[in-house]
């Protein structure tokens, strides 16, 4: 798909290291909670992102990490993206329960399902520190059971977020699914859990990418190709991928350690 | 209706092969791959390279325009990556900067690969590719083919080809590989910017067949070893005029990006096909059909 250039129609700050950009691309309307769009900053950098609010306007929440992102930081209203996409495997829709888990800025691919997706839905959000944790009060304004976790303690549990899950699994709350997002290290725990505990899963993975399109090979986790083959990828799959949570690949195809 | 081909001496159960630069980086990618006669491996050289940054992909009309900047782990990390690979066939695609260079990848890489394929032609990668010179292409081909035992496939674009693809005959090239992508270049008129990073890359796809087929007819004319045409193929159809233009064997790319790697398996299926309903008994009657 051909890239189109939009201008930034709304910048909102939502943490000191989190910023929303908001446009309106045809193509992006309809994208399925999940999907991502390469991210063109003229004469920067491209960058895989995934949609954090899908609808008559969409945006992408990026964190202030490297070079790119921290350009894009410095961009206002009115400045110029370009956008090809969406792509890839999208999450999919199913069960009553529901169980979402988010480490940092993962919250920001599982909005849009949150949003879209009905029955009865926890929520558990963590966070290095309490003013880092991402949606957290537009969380709080919808029909969900949300915990917080954050790692120095200064906002619900202290710890990790898959601290939290042992403790539901004591209490016995049984999920239909479960979905997550955030670092690879706590998807993998994520899904350790879910398959002790039979729950269907699904998490959404992130690798360096070039193409954004299934041809260069860049994104590859054991054979799947994470631009094309996911990046939501289920339990099943991810059992069987040696990679997941391991070891990922740097710009030159080598592998290093995640 | 049978499908066997070869280019010299490499044997191929399908004249369709996986063009390098495409879902080669890692063994689990060109394992997907078994349909294919043979797959040519990510193009590596003796260190690490990262490549140029991103955007070095964008997607046109017609094709697709890239500069990847040749990344790759380097030989003894790639090598890592293909031992005991599950493929029909491998073909290991190396770049070098001088003779020495050649000769000590393709040295390196012999063990792991069925046949060599000296990139020659990269559009976009300074004195790698196409930036080799014409006068030093004798000479390093002539000494990979001392380093190695296996067959050696030069790979050239179509900047200069007819004398370039002669001094690769000259060094003893058991075939050559024609074409690369087009240099080319695609501008973001709102914002005046040159969207790659690299600026300036290699078009692939539909667009460039016709140059590929002329090439391909042209260089049959120039020198005795085989050709594998490469460029634009997404059809069995495709296939065949590159075929009946003097192509032993081809190579899919860009076809990946537009029919997924199924290619292999539905092009293979759709020659036979063909081959039926025009009453060929075998694809090695098409080749250089449109040459009598």
């Amino acid at each position: 798909m051909p890239m189109r250039v939009h201008a930034i129609e709304k910048v909102v700050e939502n943490t000191p290291i989190h910023k929303t950009f908001y446009f309106n691309d045809r193509e992006c309307r309809n994208a399925e909670p999940g999907q991502f769009i390469m991210v063109w900053i003229p004469g920067v950098d491209e960058m895989p992102m995934s949609l954090s609010v899908i609808g008559k306007q969409q945006a992408v929440t990026v964190e202030a990490k490297g070079e790119g992102t921290k350009k894009m930081h410095e961009m206002k209203e009115g400045d110029k993206i370009g956008i090809r996409g969406p792509y890839g495997k999208g999450f999919s829709l199913s069960g009553e329960k529901k169980l979402f888990v988010a480490g940092g800025t993962g919250i920001a691919p599982l909005m849009p399902l949150i949003k879209m997706s009905g029955g009865k839905k926890t929520v558990i959000l963590g966070a290095r520190s309490s003013h880092l944790l991402l949606f957290e009060e537009e969380l709080k304004s919808m029909d969900v059971e949300l915990h917080i976790s954050t790692d120095d303690g200064s906002e619900g549990h202290k710890g990790f977020v898959t601290d939290l899950l042992e403790e539901m699994a004591d209490a016995d709350k049984k999920f239909d699914v479960a979905y997550a997002c955030g670092p690879e290290i706590m998807m993998r725990k994520v899904l350790d859990f879910c398959l002790e505990n039979s729950i269907p899963m699904e998490a959404s993975l992130e690798r360096y990418m070039k193409c954004g399109i299934g041809i260069c090979g860049s994104c590859a986790i054991d054979g799947y190709h994470v631009c094309r083959d996911g990046p939501v990828f289920e339990s099943s799959i991810l059992s069987k991928i040696e990679d997941f949570g391991r070891w990922k690949r740097d710009e030159s195809g080598k592998k290093v350690e995640i | 209706m049978c499908l066997e081909t070869s280019v010299g001496p490499l044997k191929m159960k399908n004249p369709l092969m996986l063009a390098s630069g495409v879902l080669d980086m890692t063994r689990g990618s060109m394992e997907r791959f078994r349909e294919a006669g043979a797959i040519v491996t990510k193009s590596v050289g003796m260190g690490e390279r990262k490549g140029y940054g991103n955007p070095s992909v964008v997607e046109l009309e017609h094709g697709l325009l890239n500069a990847m900047g040749l990344p790759n782990p380097g030989v003894d990390e790639y090598l890592k990556e293909i031992e005991g690979i599950d493929v029909q066939k491998i073909v290991g695609s190396i770049f070098g900067k001088d003779e020495h260079e050649f000769a000590r990848v393709a040295k390196k890489i012999e063990v792991a690969v069925d046949a060599i394929e000296m990139n020659m032609s990269c559009p976009h990668a300074g004195s790698y590719g196409a930036g080799f010179p014409t006068d030093k292409i004798s000479d390093a081909v002539s000494a990979v083919k001392e380093s190695v035992n296996i067959p050696v496939f030069v790979k050239l674009g179509m900047e200069n080809i007819g004398r370039r693809a002669r001094a690769a005959e000259e060094g003893g090239a058991d075939a050559i590989v024609a074409i690369n992508t087009v240099r080319a270049m695609s501008i973001d008129i709102e914002t005046a910017v040159p969207i790659l990073s690299n600026k300036v890359g290699g078009y692939s796809g539909p667009a460039i067949k016709p140059i590929g087929v002329r090439c391909v007819y042209e260089l049959s004319e120039e020198v005795d070893i085989p050709i594998i045409g490469v460029g634009g193929i997404t059809t069995a159809e495709d296939v065949i005029e590159y075929m009946m233009a003097g192509a032993s064997a081809v190579q899919i790319g860009t076809g990946v990006y537009y029919r997924g790697e199924k290619i292999f398996e539905e092009i293979s299926k759709e020659l036979r096909e063909w081959l039926e309903a025009h009453e060929y008994g075998r694809i090695k009657d098409v080749i250089g059909a449109a040459r009598a």
